[in-house]
């Protein structure tokens, strides 16, 4: 009986579901104004020409789509934001597994060293990234002069348009590090010490071996959820390019979340930039659906 | 992972983890040894830390007076703090309507909450932009507030931990005569506590970052948060006295970390929790 306190069943129910509704009436009006209604609205500007602040409007269907695919500085935003989760997410992810795998490979300092490196995670990232940008300063930022004690060429890392998506991944990879690490540490407190024991009577002698065959496939899962969050995070990178590069030079670091806000808010052509949002949302999407369709086959599941 | 052979090991493991430390303060060292040099010294570059010549008062003064500093981490407080409150007070009762009652249109309900969680405020940024200024919100504390009030993430998360929790609970509440409503924050909130608290502080991080809406509607330096007031001061001092500028990052970057260095278990399992449950 799980009513027992309400007359009859039915009424019972009616009651629980009156009830339901009514806890979740504010939700469900905030859902419509912040999230259905402003998702339509992306979508049905995206098939016209309006601009922000002219009431002037033309439906234009699938063409700002056709144009996006053609327009050489949208090509370019995509190909520089997969160059950036090209450069980012891999790194951030093994970076993140050594971390923890040197971290739990022994007793003493592990809060100390937990803490250190976790540290960017919890730093103000554009304060940051200015600290970054003056690190990396060409005259007179410390990395450079360090580069040029070890005898290797001053690199302008935001300044010329080769290097500016290794110097913004760089500030990438050191925020997000951290982040991976603890939730390989998590990963990595839950495997059961008892196969370790059973993997070396089988005659995994080696720390190589033992990672190999239980360490790596028993994190799997905890991989899988690393890399999505890891390649999903630097999609969105923007925080840096607004404060550090603004797309330069040479529209070098104009990434996806830089050329929607640029179009939408500086140049006001918010049907182009709700086409772009449109473009985005439908990218992450891939990119979520490709992730946990071809990573859960390797991965195995306790 | 097991055992290892020898001193070598332990003696090796620090070293490199303390190397990989040392680069990875690197940006912290700089950070406030720079806020402590006049401008002259920072361009002789040099890799020296500790200054020759001591600038801490003019760096920081000229800090805190370039823009108003103290207002902008004042307003970075209340608008993650409101924010949090707003998630928790809407998501609760919902995430527990979700888990624990039967009811027509629980499915359609929770669809919505997986869609919102695919669909980044990036995206719809410009209906929401429009609806702001319709609403004459523009430069208000209140629009950084309002679009963050609902959280789908919290939903999700709260949903999950609730689902945890056995149904005598609830059905104990009932025949002591509760409400629902009273059921979500007498019961359901107490025992929440540990999904509350995790993502209160995902949820402080996320914003207290936050640039892109912050940049979008509000241009006044007065209701600036932290990183657009950050944003302000580069356009303030668009020379390059750095060492201005590092003390004015130290300002910023100091109360989180501070937050953070104090209730460190806090923040790494709160992370933690909400990045493996979401």
């Amino acid at each position: 009986m799980r009513h027992e306190v309400f007359p009859s069943v039915a009424g019972a129910a009616r009651h629980e579901a009156i009830a339901a509704w009514r806890l979740c009436a504010p939700t469900l009006v905030l859902m419509l104004l912040l999230l259905v209604l402003p998702s339509l609205a992306v979508v049905a500007l995206s098939l016209t020409d309006a601009e922000l602040g002219s009431s002037d409007w033309h439906f234009l269907g699938l063409s700002a789509y056709r144009d996006l695919l053609g327009d050489r500085d949208f090509q370019r935003a995509f190909r520089n934001t997969a160059v950036y989760v090209g450069l980012v997410a891999p790194a951030s992810v093994l970076l993140g597994l050594a971390l923890a795998l040197l971290i739990e490979a022994g007793t003493t300092a592990r809060a100390f060293f937990r803490s250190v490196f976790f540290l960017p995670v919890v730093s103000l990232i554009v304060a940051m990234g200015t600290v970054w940008q003056y690190l990396m300063h060409p005259t007179i930022g410390p990395l450079d002069l360090l580069l040029g004690k070890l005898g290797l060429p001053a690199v302008n890392w935001l300044g010329t348009s080769d290097t500016v998506l290794w110097g913004l991944a760089i500030i990438g990879i050191w925020q997000a590090v951290g982040f991976n690490m603890v939730l390989y540490l998590a990963g990595l407190t839950s495997i059961d010490r008892a196969l370790y024991q059973a993997a070396e009577i089988d005659g995994a002698k080696s720390a190589w071996e033992r990672f190999r065959l239980v360490t790596w496939p028993m994190l799997s899962p905890m991989t899988l959820f690393v890399i999505t969050i890891s390649v999903i995070n630097s999609v969105k990178v923007f925080e840096t390019v607004a404060a550090l590069t603004q797309g330069g030079p040479a529209k070098a670091s104009e990434v996806l979340l830089w050329s929607i806000y640029q179009e939408g808010f500086v140049y006001l052509h918010i049907g182009t930039a709700s086409a772009m949002a449109v473009v985005f949302v439908a990218v992450l999407l891939v990119l979520i659906l490709v992730q946990t369709r071809v990573l859960e086959r390797r991965v195995q599941y306790q | 992972m097991t055992r290892r052979d020898g001193i070598a090991w332990p003696v090796i493991r620090i070293v490199l983890l303390g190397a990989i430390a040392l680069v990875m303060t690197a940006p912290y060292i700089f950070m406030i040894t720079t806020s402590f040099k006049p401008q002259s010294e920072v361009f002789a570059g040099g890799l020296n830390l500790l200054p020759q010549q001591w600038s801490i008062v003019a760096n920081y003064s000229k800090a805190v007076t370039a823009v108003p500093l103290l207002r902008i981490l004042l307003n970075g407080v209340i608008v993650c703090a409101a924010i949090v409150f707003f998630q928790i007070l809407f998501a609760l009762p919902a995430a527990y309507s979700l888990a624990k009652l039967r009811f027509g249109g629980r499915d359609i309900i929770f669809g919505l909450v997986i869609m919102g969680l695919l669909v980044p405020i990036h995206a719809i940024s410009i209906p929401l932009y429009a609806m702001a200024r319709w609403a004459g919100l523009l430069n208000t504390l209140a629009v950084l507030i309002a679009p963050f009030t609902l959280s789908v993430f919290a939903i999700f998360l709260f949903r999950q931990f609730i689902k945890t929790f056995p149904n005598d609970m609830v059905l104990a509440a009932r025949s002591d005569g509760l409400s629902e409503a009273a059921i979500v924050w007498r019961v359901i909130l107490p025992n929440a506590w540990p999904a509350a608290s995790a993502f209160a502080i995902f949820s402080v991080v996320a914003h207290w970052n936050d640039l892109y809406w912050p940049l979008i509607t509000v241009s006044k330096t007065q209701l600036a948060t932290p990183p657009l007031g950050l944003m302000f001061f580069r356009a303030a001092e668009v020379g390059d006295d750095y060492g201005a500028l590092m003390a004015a990052t130290v300002l910023i970057t100091l109360p989180l970390v501070l937050f953070f260095l104090f209730a460190q278990r806090l923040f790494i399992e709160g992370l933690t929790m909400s990045g493996i449950k979401g």
